[in-house]
């Protein structure tokens, strides 16, 4: 089976600004990729991209094989913009009933219950949105996205109006998603959010793709601390292949251990490392 | 329902939740109300001061010229309920964060322009054809004259508003809101403008001025449509009250040649391919 998302060499210029410069990536079905960069790295447009709202300049970018922005492309995703509005005097039911009719499946009503239900809006669907908060608005807009059978989610910010319950609702739903197969790209700020759900992720900056990789295979070691007779010895230069050594040799000299732990760098420090590093 | 029909339904959905039709059913009312009441008023006072022999000639004289008035009204109300109803459906919307979800969709963007447009023009032409048959019943109640022709004049008015919703949506592509609102409706000053010049520069044999009116019906038919139903009210009319009505404003059009009223379907064709075009090439 062929990428659920599949980005080659994408650039994107507006004027004399390079947005993207050569990115490509891929995300695989049933895989939650995240995608993480400072403001003006390019994230939104190569998700605009993806889903047919703006144009590449050079290179390409496939859903389920198909282009972008083509029929077969857009009945294939679902998305979720960064600054999104529904009508204010649309219900949460009459917003997913207008999305259904557009995708072309009918208008289930038991599907649009089951949506509501599943973003904690089961209470709110004869609720207008000029009713509802902000985060009930993103709860909608995840709701919206999965409407229709999508088998790639380009979800921007999903959570950045959402408080630390919802935020792990989405989290939830996101694991739900997966395991239905579904390849998802996820644009956040939230790093620790990235570091919890997503397999990959891919760092941009000015443009260009400068990490990618799983979130361990990302993070470097930075030593072993071990707590001995009441005090944390730290060994700076270790790593955990080093921990049943140095294990055995406090032992030998008969300190008892009481704890290990092999220190890496966190998803932020590498993101901080790689994006600073690009702007330099 | 496919995705036109859903887009429209969307946008007349959103036009009656907003009031807007509301807002529109009691102003027009209240036009007519004031219209009816100037109709009755003119009448009366034009059959006292004309001697009997001469009331027929007065009827079509002061007829005419009131449902010329009218249909000037009735262009202007149409045209400002069919821009509002478009001149944000893309750029506008798009600032807003409403666009992005629903063209994302597989309905795809010249059937959402589609769609608007239809929404649009289905509301304007009800409109615009409710209203001409309400002043012309007026008329027909309050003093006693029909118009020579009834339907082509109502339905001209409503295609020249009809264009305008064109033109609009072709604006919405380029332009904010607010930015197009302002073109359109200065489109739509100068073509009336253009028009009156070309009528001015008949009655004192001016090419230049008559030139300025034919060049201005074909850059802006909605206009030459307009007076094409004017001209249509006393088609039949001839004599002294023909041309009493002529000389004023509201009933000294001519008849647009056939070449304009096709050229009219042609241009609207034309607007509808430029501005799926444009929207198809516009990042959003």
């Amino acid at each position: 089976m062929g990428p659920a998302l599949a980005a080659y060499d994408v650039e994107k210029r507006y004027g004399e600004t390079n947005a993207l410069r050569g990115v490509s990536l891929e995300v695989a079905p049933g895989e939650l990729v995240g995608l993480l960069g400072p403001n003006g790295a390019g994230k939104s447009t190569l998700v605009k991209i993806a889903c047919g709202l703006v144009r590449a300049s050079v290179g390409r970018v496939e859903i389920c094989g198909r282009p972008a922005g083509s029929p077969e492309a857009r009945e294939a995703l679902g998305y979720l913009a960064e600054l999104f509005r529904f009508p204010g005097w649309q219900t949460a039911d009459e917003v997913l009933t207008l999305h259904q009719r557009l995708v072309g499946h009918g208008t289930d009503a038991a599907r649009r219950h089951e949506l509501l239900d599943l973003v904690g809006l089961a209470d709110a669907r004869g609720r207008r949105v000029e009713e509802m908060s902000k985060g009930m608005q993103q709860r909608l807009g995840i709701a919206q996205a999965l409407v229709g059978t999508p088998r790639v989610l380009l979800l921007d910010e999903p959570t950045s109006a959402l408080d630390p319950a919802g935020r792990r609702d989405v989290r939830i739903l996101l694991d739900d998603v997966r395991e239905r197969g579904i390849g998802v790209l996820l644009n956040s700020h939230l790093l620790t959010e990235v570091e919890l759900v997503c397999d990959r992720v891919v760092i941009l900056s000015r443009g260009a793709v400068v990490a990618a990789g799983r979130p361990a295979e990302l993070a470097r070691p930075r030593g072993v601390e071990i707590e001995v007779d009441g005090t944390t010895r730290t060994f700076p230069d270790a790593t955990r292949a080093d921990v049943p050594r140095i294990v055995r040799e406090l032992v030998a000299t008969g300190q008892d251990v009481f704890g290990v732990r092999v220190r890496t760098t966190t998803l932020e420090e590498v993101y901080l490392e790689r994006a600073e590093a690009t702007a330099e | 329902m496919s995705g036109v029909a859903t887009i429209s339904a969307h946008a007349l959905q959103e036009a009656l939740r907003r009031r807007v039709f509301t807002v529109v059913a009691v102003l027009t009312l209240a036009f007519l109300g004031l219209f009816w009441l100037g109709v009755a008023k003119a009448f009366e006072e034009a059959r006292r001061v004309q001697p009997a022999s001469e009331l027929l000639e007065v009827d079509v004289a002061v007829g005419a010229t009131l449902l010329g008035l009218a249909m000037f009204a009735i262009l202007f109300l149409g045209a400002v309920l069919g821009v509002f109803l478009t001149l944000g459906a893309v750029r506008g919307e798009a600032e807003g964060g409403l666009l992005q979800p629903l063209v994302v969709r597989p309905v795809g963007r010249s059937a959402f322009l589609l769609g608007r447009f239809l929404g649009a023009a289905a509301v304007c032409t009800v409109y615009v054809v409710v209203v001409f048959a309400s002043a012309a019943a007026i008329l027909r109640v309050a003093g006693g004259w029909w118009p020579d022709e009834f339907a082509a004049p109502a339905l001209e008015l409503a295609a020249a508003v009809v264009l305008l919703c064109a033109l609009s949506l072709l604006g919405s592509v380029f332009l904010s809101t607010i930015a197009n609102g302002i073109a359109i409706f200065m489109l739509f000053g100068a073509g009336l403008t253009a028009g009156l010049l070309g009528q001015i520069g008949e009655a004192l044999s001016s090419q230049t001025l008559e030139d300025v009116g034919r060049r201005t019906s074909y850059a802006l038919p909605f206009e030459a449509l307009y007076q094409d139903g004017l001209h249509r009210l006393t088609s039949d009319t001839f004599g002294a009250a023909a041309f009493v009505v002529r000389l004023g404003p509201f009933g000294g059009a001519d008849a647009a040649d056939t070449g304009v009223l096709l050229w009219a379907v042609v241009y609207l064709g034309l607007v509808a391919v430029a501005a799926s075009a444009a929207f198809a090439r516009r990042d959003l």
